[in-house]
């Protein structure tokens, strides 16, 4: 045991001080629902238990010894030391305590949702500083479609041994950070049966306006958004008003959708008839933004949204959030203020009538 | 100035209608686009033109010409000569088969721009501090001014003079007194267009600087939130309707619901009325509403035409009845204040709430505050000066175009808005020295044969489309009134001409205009060419209008959503629609010739998007 750190937490458990022990991924899901968001339940495998991990399975040394004399343009040592270690993580057990500890939790989480077998996603969520960014390591383990705790243990397993791709160790490497203090945790989540999913900033990303958001959309699941694989809906709301004030209906070819054989997404063509539809109705564009609104309220900042709206619930209840991070883009361009020195009622009208109005 | 490519035609290109030669003569002669002075033909080509259809959605008489004259003079010098904006000089007006076009003029020399800056700061910066002192001080003086001209007595003519011209000593006779109550009155409507433009530039100013500096924080921003934070809620403008509503109240009060409705006649009303207890009380409270309530017009009073509540109290009577209908079946006619005001605030505090630097912040708190304190005036001095006064100054001229009537001069009352303004005191001058000397006068010989051409001049006027501007457009316009009440931007300009090119095909769909009050709606349209056919209009259609102006307001309680011709985001139908929460696209520019009545419509009050569905 690593004395009152739990090796499993609920993500409404969670929040944005617990980074260190459940990532930066499940920290924000857990900051989410206390914002009052909707969020697909689920729970972290934390760090302690990624510890404990290593430890039972008599890894430590053996890992960081491989790493200690690596240099930084050591590319062929650091792939070959990447390779063993990954493996070495991947065949090792786990403790029974720890399995039946997660077991104990997805089993909760198949009863809470009503479903035996509870298809979940699971994927990493890093602390902060162990890797180079949130979606450096996002692209690589992210599991969708996960069913079985016999799955999901293994599926656990390869999202840790992510912190030893050759990127990370070399990543590591160059910017000093000591490969013995690095942990990682692990989101295991009900997977959203999307209708329709996308991306949602609360700002207008051309313009920087933040009285804006924008809303992408296409139909299945959010991959095909995110890989850029259809043109999605584009649909522009006024945040403070809540109108729609700009919508744009594209030609969406293909969706991720489940096959209920596999359980798995795959990646089939929409009937032509399906294709030039608006993904999402009104309501829930409005629904959307509103949540947008009050998750970019919570933070105190502009923020980059992944939706998905649930096959299965009705309308009203069925938009999920499935992440959130800070708008970096503007957040770094944000610069003087507009007022242009002007010092006084006066001396804004002066510049106002000076520049006067463009005609286009 | 750098100018963009030309897509209007210059006024040389305009052809002048077949058997309409000389029309010019009907109006003032600067007014004319010259071909016989090089250099003011060079000066009128290379100027961007546009047509002010937002006042003139018909083509002008002769003598109403004279507000267009009031504004050319008041709205110029007060830019110019009193204010000094650094960039702007005035507005430069001409004419065009009877429709008025107008140009704001830009200072080109940077460095006179630059000279010009320490008397505007100066002057306009007086204003602004003290503005809500020099406020009170113009509604002493506008109501000074329409008491004088309800003082102006317009004499008749006596075969012999009364008696005590001789024995009080007056030493004038009836013939130069009813010159000089012609000049008075005259005199006074130009008077009341110098205080009309007093604070309205520097309003205007305010209320762009206030919307220029939203747009740079939010350039997505549409123009109907930035009016809807400053939008006075409280105004008199909302008065005259306030007044019906009451009347309304009152008649179910009495039980008196039936009796107002006896006919739609107001006399055939008041006869049965006058017969019982209730029905006086009633009458009595009608009576005191109409001074000066009733002084309302029922276009936009720049027409003669416009004939107010008072000139004809059916028009009112019929909006009382419409209310009272409304009360009778349990529905709600007062206008939701509250709601207003606790969305105007939210919508403030969450723009507010956006802004992420204090600077900025500071200066959005300022300059709404200024905005907010110009903003009742921008609104309000509609109804004392295009409503109150002008309804009394029409009044005033129909009884100097009935002594012209009484001698001949004129065959109806109504011909005498055929005349200049000018010609009338030539006229005035041949009738009264004619009557002195006992002599025949030349003007029954002139004027009605000239009358007979010009309504045929007017017919063919009529029937011609103005296009909606002339010229090269300009990339830059400071003139603050060009943006914010004509709503003059590349944009519209462009959605005009091309409604307008395809409209004569008769195949448009879609059309654009200025998104006025947000939300989107589908409905049959309803065509009002004046505000005599909204009669017609019923619960639930969308109203299609060239304009719309006070005595309109009746017609907001029933309409699904409103479009007109002309207007920016400013005009009266997009004030009156976001108090209503009803959605408004105006600015169209043609949608009374596009929509017919009884088409199905989508209105998008939030993109100014409009689309013709069935």
């Amino acid at each position: 045991m690593t004395g009152h750190r739990p090796l499993v937490c609920r993500f409404d458990d969670c929040n944005k001080e617990s980074i260190a022990l459940v990532g930066g991924k499940c920290a924000s899901l857990g900051e989410l629902i206390r914002a009052d968001v909707r969020v697909p339940p689920g729970f972290a495998v934390t760090t302690a238990a990624y510890q404990q991990f290593i430890e039972d399975a008599g890894l430590f040394e053996t890992i960081y010894t491989k790493l200690d004399n690596l240099a930084a343009d050591d590319i062929a040592g650091q792939e070959k030391a990447s390779e063993t270690i990954r493996t070495l993580i991947e065949d090792s057990a786990f403790s029974i305590q720890l399995e039946d500890d997660i077991a104990e939790h997805y089993r909760r989480l198949s009863n809470h949702c009503n479903r035996p077998a509870l298809p979940v996603a699971v994927r990493s969520s890093a602390t902060a500083e162990d890797l180079p960014n949130a979606s450096f390591a996002g692209q690589q383990d992210t599991f969708l479609w996960i069913r079985g705790i016999d799955d999901i243990l293994s599926n656990t397993k390869k999202c840790f041994s992510s912190l030893f791709t050759a990127r990370a160790i070399a990543y590591r490497i160059r910017n000093n950070f000591q490969h013995r203090d690095v942990a990682i945790s692990v989101g295991i989540q009900k997977m959203a049966n999307s209708f329709a999913a996308g991306v949602m900033f609360t700002l207008n990303p051309t313009t920087g306006d933040r009285s804006m958001i924008l809303i992408n959309s296409s139909f299945g699941f959010g991959e095909a958004v995110v890989s850029g694989e259809v043109t999605p809906d584009v649909f522009m709301v006024n945040k403070v008003s809540l109108d729609t004030v700009e919508r744009t209906i594209t030609r969406k070819e293909v969706a991720y959708v489940v096959d209920a054989e596999t359980h798995s997404s795959i990646l089939t063509e929409l009937p032509p008839e399906r294709q030039r539809v608006q993904s999402i109705i009104d309501e829930d564009i409005t629904e959307l933004a509103r949540m947008g609104k009050a998750i970019e309220k919570h933070y105190g900042r502009p923020m980059d949204i992944e939706w998905a709206i649930d096959n299965n619930l009705p309308t009203g209840s069925n938009i999920f959030i499935l992440q959130a991070r800070p708008e970096t883009v503007w957040a770094n361009k944000r610069s003087a203020p507009v007022s242009g020195g002007a010092k006084n009622t006066m001396e804004h009208i002066l510049s106002a009538v000076m520049t006067g109005v463009r005609t286009s | 100035m750098t100018q963009s490519k030309g897509k209007f035609p210059v006024p040389s290109e305009l052809e002048t209608i077949p058997g309409t030669e000389g029309w010019e003569r009907m109006y003032p002669y600067q007014y004319e686009f010259v071909t016989d002075d090089p250099e003011r033909q060079k000066y009128d080509e290379e100027t961007f033109w546009f047509y002010d259809g937002l006042h003139y959605p018909e083509p002008l008489y002769p003598f109403d010409t004279i507000w267009d004259e009031a504004w050319f003079l008041a709205l110029s010098q007060y830019s110019h000569r009193i204010f000094s904006i650094p960039p702007v000089m005035g507005v430069d007006h001409r004419m065009k088969n009877g429709y008025v076009y107008i140009s704001p003029v830009p200072v080109m020399d940077p460095k006179e721009v630059e000279a010009r800056v320490p008397a505007f700061m100066e002057r306009a910066g007086y204003y602004y501090e003290n503005w809500n002192e020099l406020e009170a001080k113009w509604e002493e003086k506008m109501k000074k001014t329409i008491a004088e001209l309800e003082a102006v007595e317009i004499p008749g003519l006596p075969v012999l003079e009364e008696m005590s011209v001789v024995t009080e000593g007056i030493g004038e006779s009836k013939g130069y007194h009813l010159l000089k109550a012609y000049d008075d009155v005259i005199d006074l409507g130009i008077r009341c267009w110098q205080y009309h433009f007093e604070f309205l530039n520097l309003g205007y100013a305010a209320y762009v600087t206030f919307m220029g500096h939203c747009q740079k924080i939010w350039p997505d921003i549409p123009l109907q939130r930035i009016t809807q934070m400053i939008s006075g809620i409280d105004v008199i403008m909302y008065q005259p309707d306030e007044e019906l509503k009451n009347l309304a109240r009152k008649a179910i009060e009495l039980g008196l619901g039936d009796a107002i409705k006896l006919s739609p006649q107001f006399d055939k009303v008041r006869e049965g009325l006058e017969k019982t207890d209730s029905g006086k009380e009633w009458l009595a409270d009608f009576e005191k509403a109409r001074y000066p309530w009733f002084h309302v017009s029922t276009g936009t009073g720049w027409y003669h035409h416009d004939r107010s509540w008072n000139d004809d109290l059916d028009v009112p009577l019929s909006s009382i009845c419409t209310y009272a209908d409304k009360i009778a079946a349990g529905q709600t006619i007062d206008r939701p204040l509250e709601e207003v005001r606790k969305e105007r605030d939210r919508i403030t505090q969450e723009y507010r709430d956006l802004i992420d630097n204090d600077e900025d912040r500071d200066a959005f708190d300022q300059l709404l505050a200024t905005a907010k304190t110009v903003f009742p005036y921008v609104e309000n001095h509609l109804f004392y000066v295009e409503h109150w006064f002008h309804s009394i100054f029409w009044n005033k001229i129909r009884e100097v175009g009935a002594i012209m009537k009484e001698h001949d001069f004129i065959e109806d009352v109504e011909d005498i808005w055929l005349l200049k303004r000018s010609e009338i005191k030539d006229a005035l001058w041949d009738l009264t020295t004619a009557w002195a000397t006992g002599v025949k006068a030349r003007g029954p010989k002139v004027w009605p044969k000239e009358i007979e051409w010009r309504k045929g001049v007017m017919e063919k006027f009529r029937a011609w489309s103005p296009p909606p501007a002339l010229g090269p457009v300009p990339e830059v316009i400071q003139e603050p009134f060009t943006v914010v009440l004509w709503g003059v931007t590349n944009d519209s300009l462009a959605n005009w001409s091309e409604v307008a090119a395809a409209g004569e095909a008769g195949n448009v769909t879609s059309f654009k205009g200025f998104a006025g009050s947000p939300g989107t709606v589908e409905g049959k349209a309803r065509v009002c060419r004046t505000v005599k056919d909204i009669g017609q209009l019923l619960e639930g259609e969308i109203l299609v209008a060239p304009t719309t102006s006070p005595s309109w307001a009746p017609v907001f309680v029933k309409i699904q959503a409103c479009v007109t011709d002309v207007g920016g985001v400013m005009s009266h139908a997009a004030i009156v629609c976001r108090e209503y929460g009803v959605p408004a696209v105006v600015g169209t520019g043609h949608a009374t010739k596009v929509v017919k009545t009884g088409q199905m419509i989508r209105v998008n009050g939030s993109t100014g998007e409009i689309e013709i569905i069935g």
